[in-house]
């Protein structure tokens, strides 16, 4: 039942005579009761009428001489034929019917048939769902009928009550949904909640009222500047912001009102899906000095084959398939640097997953077919995690220590007894300029770091291994070779000759997240 | 283990290309080492008079014009606004010998300055016992649409040894202006 008021009556009158649909009429008498809009038309349109002629049987007996119209014959035919059969029509109107203020949403899309058509569209790309919200988008002149619409009753909605006003009047978009989404989310099992992360996206088009918007241009030629990305200036946005700023009376003067009625009904555009990002995350080892973090390419061209990232996210992009994902992680190795011991920590967020609940059992055998797909790389404790917990990787990542090992060649003979002095070395304070070999993508700066410690194996007289715990963000080829002099002191300057690193690989990056996943 | 390294950072990571007596003046060489990255360091080419016959450097000077010292450059962020930009021939130092002979160094590209090398002002010795390290002048960005072209004037590393060997069959160019 309609809680319709007394003081509904002109409203209703006067929108059925402008050719409104039942529902843009309880919009218009700012009902807010979702479960009104959920009705079938016809329900809500018999209502509607009988709620009339209450009124007009009681005109009829009243002898004030009140010589309104009688709300339209062709209202009062179509209750006629609509009684008849309410089974077989559910929308019981012709092409030459459509609501000149919703163009057709909310009496053409909001029965069953519509609801099966977006439910398949969503049923057909597979998700495994337990909620969903439903997204409208409107063509833009709806705002503009809209607009006309409540300036051809403002009157009688204010007289409704002192403190109605524009924004009382139910939106469109609300309505709509108010009356499909509960009905979309049976169809699917999905329970509809406003906070879900999977949004189900339906969009309307009308091209032949698109007109409605250029008088705006010529009132407002501030609101519709040209953008680079946008097909059209008549956005939404833009069209909202123009009709804030014109006056009732210069858009009376633009815009019939209330709104002319269209020969067609808006046409529905493909039904769109799209679920939040899921991040998982874990920490990887790299056991190849031929294998890059991320694809390297140069000039377009791809320069190795495969990626720590690629290697990494592809079992992932399967099993939770999802349509791209963003890879990041605790700094970076080089190309011909190995990352050994437990691991860098990285994260991956998949895009619109199609599938987002794991158990630890399953998540354990993504790992192992991740470990199991190639030997130039290792992942351990692979988990879901919020995206706010990825944030915690890049946290004073500047503070944290790592640990290299590296093979030196040194061009002077040295001893054992040569490398002593290093191990009693502690924290010592370097500066380096940006490296060289990055500089053509960071800034030129100076930059202070410490080197906690220092320990050596003795190889050979040219070689010896390197061991070093440094702050993180320390560059430790330059450090060794001295980058043209732009790292002081560097391994050179410290054992006085020439050196230079043969191989490199980081021993621990200290970071304490992801937690540990014990085996 | 080999003793001797394969090869040095140099050859691992820029290509050796050279300009020959720049402006004309016989054997005043010089050395750019382009990166993969594009940047380029400019050095003095082994073969530079500089660093023959055992001169020693009296003075490194920066300052190329009353208005215009190389010192001064300064590039911010990670486009480095803000630094001079160079053509060819523009100058980066000029150096005087205890010879009191001067020679000045030239930029060899287009390009945006992004440092020159200070230490080389405290410790000039740098300059003639570590020419193509720690000796460098200076560091410049090319455009990115130029990083290919900037090169197509200068020697390749085989062109530079060729013209380095004719030289040594023909008499010092000192020695020719004297017979004059
Ligand atoms: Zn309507």
């Amino acid at each position: 039942m309609l809680s319709l008021k007394e003081k509904d009556r002109p409203i209703i009158r006067k929108l059925l005579a402008a050719g409104c649909c039942a529902r843009c009429v309880l919009r218009f008498c700012c009902m807010g009761t979702s479960s009104s809009y959920k009705q079938s038309y016809e329900d809500i349109q018999k209502e509607l009428l009988e709620f009339i002629g209450e009124e007009n049987s009681q005109q009829s007996h009243d002898a004030s001489g009140h010589t309104e119209d009688p709300p339209n014959k062709r209202i009062k035919m179509e209750d006629a034929i609509s009684t008849d059969d309410s089974v077989a029509s559910e929308e019981p109107k012709t092409d030459l019917d459509i609501c000149p203020v919703c163009l057709g949403v909310l009496q053409d899309f909001c029965n069953q048939t519509f609801v099966k058509q977006v439910s398949d569209a969503v049923k057909k790309e597979q998700y495994v769902l337990e909620s969903l919200v439903l997204t409208v988008s409107l063509p833009a002149q709806l705002s503009v009928r809209e607009q006309s619409c409540w300036l051809h009753v403002k009157q009688e909605v204010r007289d409704k009550s002192m403190c109605l006003g524009k924004d009382d009047v139910i939106q469109v978009k609300d309505a709509f949904k108010w009356a499909i989404q509960g009905k979309i989310g049976q169809e699917l099992g999905a329970a509809v909640l406003a906070s879900s992360p999977f949004e189900v996206g339906v969009g309307f088009a009308h091209p032949q009222t698109e007109e409605d918007c250029h008088f705006l241009a010529t009132t407002c030629p501030d609101c519709f500047k040209p953008t680079k990305n946008k097909a059209s200036i008549f956005t939404r946005m833009a069209v909202v912001k123009a009709l804030e700023k014109i006056s009732d009376e210069n858009f009376k003067r633009r815009y019939p009102c209330p709104p002319k009625k269209p020969s067609s009904k808006c046409t529905a555009l493909d039904t769109t899906c799209l679920h939040t990002s899921v991040f998982t995350a874990g920490r990887y080892n790299k056991y190849s000095r031929e294998l890059p973090q991320t694809p390297w390419v140069i000039d377009g061209e791809r320069r190795m084959d495969g990626s720590v990232e690629e290697l990494i996210a592809a079992p992932l992009l399967s099993s939770f398939r999802a349509d791209g994902f963003n890879f990041s992680s605790s700094g970076r190795e080089d190309v011909d640097v190995r990352t050994l011991g437990t691991g860098r920590p990285f994260a991956v967020e998949l895009l619109n997953p199609h599938r987002v609940k794991f158990n630890k059992t399953e998540i354990k055998k993504l790992q192992e077919t991740i470990n199991q797909s190639s030997d130039k790389i290792r992942v351990r404790d692979l988990q879901i995690v919020t995206r706010e917990a990825t944030s915690r990787m890049k946290e004073g990542e500047e503070e944290k220590t790592k640990s290299y090992s590296a093979l030196i060649w040194t061009e002077k003979a040295v001893s054992n007894t040569d490398l002593e002095f290093l191990e009693n070395m502690k924290n010592l304070k370097i500066a380096q300029k940006t490296p060289l070999r990055v500089l053509h993508r960071r800034p030129l700066a100076v930059r202070q770091r410490v080197i906690h410690s220092i320990s050596t194996t003795y190889l050979d007289t040219h070689h010896f291994t390197l061991k070093l715990c440094t702050q993180a963000g320390t560059y430790i080829k330059e450090f060794v070779h001295g980058d043209f002099g732009r790292t002081k002191p560097n391994l050179c300057d410290l054992m006085k000759t020439d050196a230079d690193i043969l191989e490199l690989d980081v021993e621990s990056v200290d970071i304490d997240w992801p937690p540990a996943i014990p085996d | 283990m080999e003793d001797r390294k394969t090869p040095s950072v140099i050859d691992r990571y820029f290509t050796r290309w050279y300009r020959t007596d720049l402006k004309g003046k016989a054997r005043e060489d010089h050395c750019i080492l382009q990166h993969s990255n594009r940047i380029c360091v400019i050095t003095l080419a082994e073969s530079h008079p500089i660093l023959q016959n055992g001169r020693k450097i009296k003075n490194i000077n920066y300052q190329i014009s009353d208005g215009c010292s190389r010192l001064k450059n300064k590039v911010s962020g990670k486009s480095k606004r803000g630094g001079q930009f160079l053509t060819e021939f523009a100058p980066l130092c000029r150096i005087t010998c205890t010879d009191e002979k001067e020679y000045t160094i030239f930029s060899c590209i287009r390009g945006r300055l992004l440092e020159v090398n200070e230490a080389i002002l405290d410790r000039p010795e740098l300059l003639l016992e570590k020419p193509s390290t720690e000796g460098y002048i200076a560091v410049i960005l090319p455009k990115f649409e130029e990083s290919k072209s900037i090169t197509e004037g200068l020697l390749t590393r085989e062109q530079y040894e060729e013209v380095h060997s004719k030289r040594t069959n023909q008499q010092e160019p000192s020695l020719v202006q004297l017979a004059l």
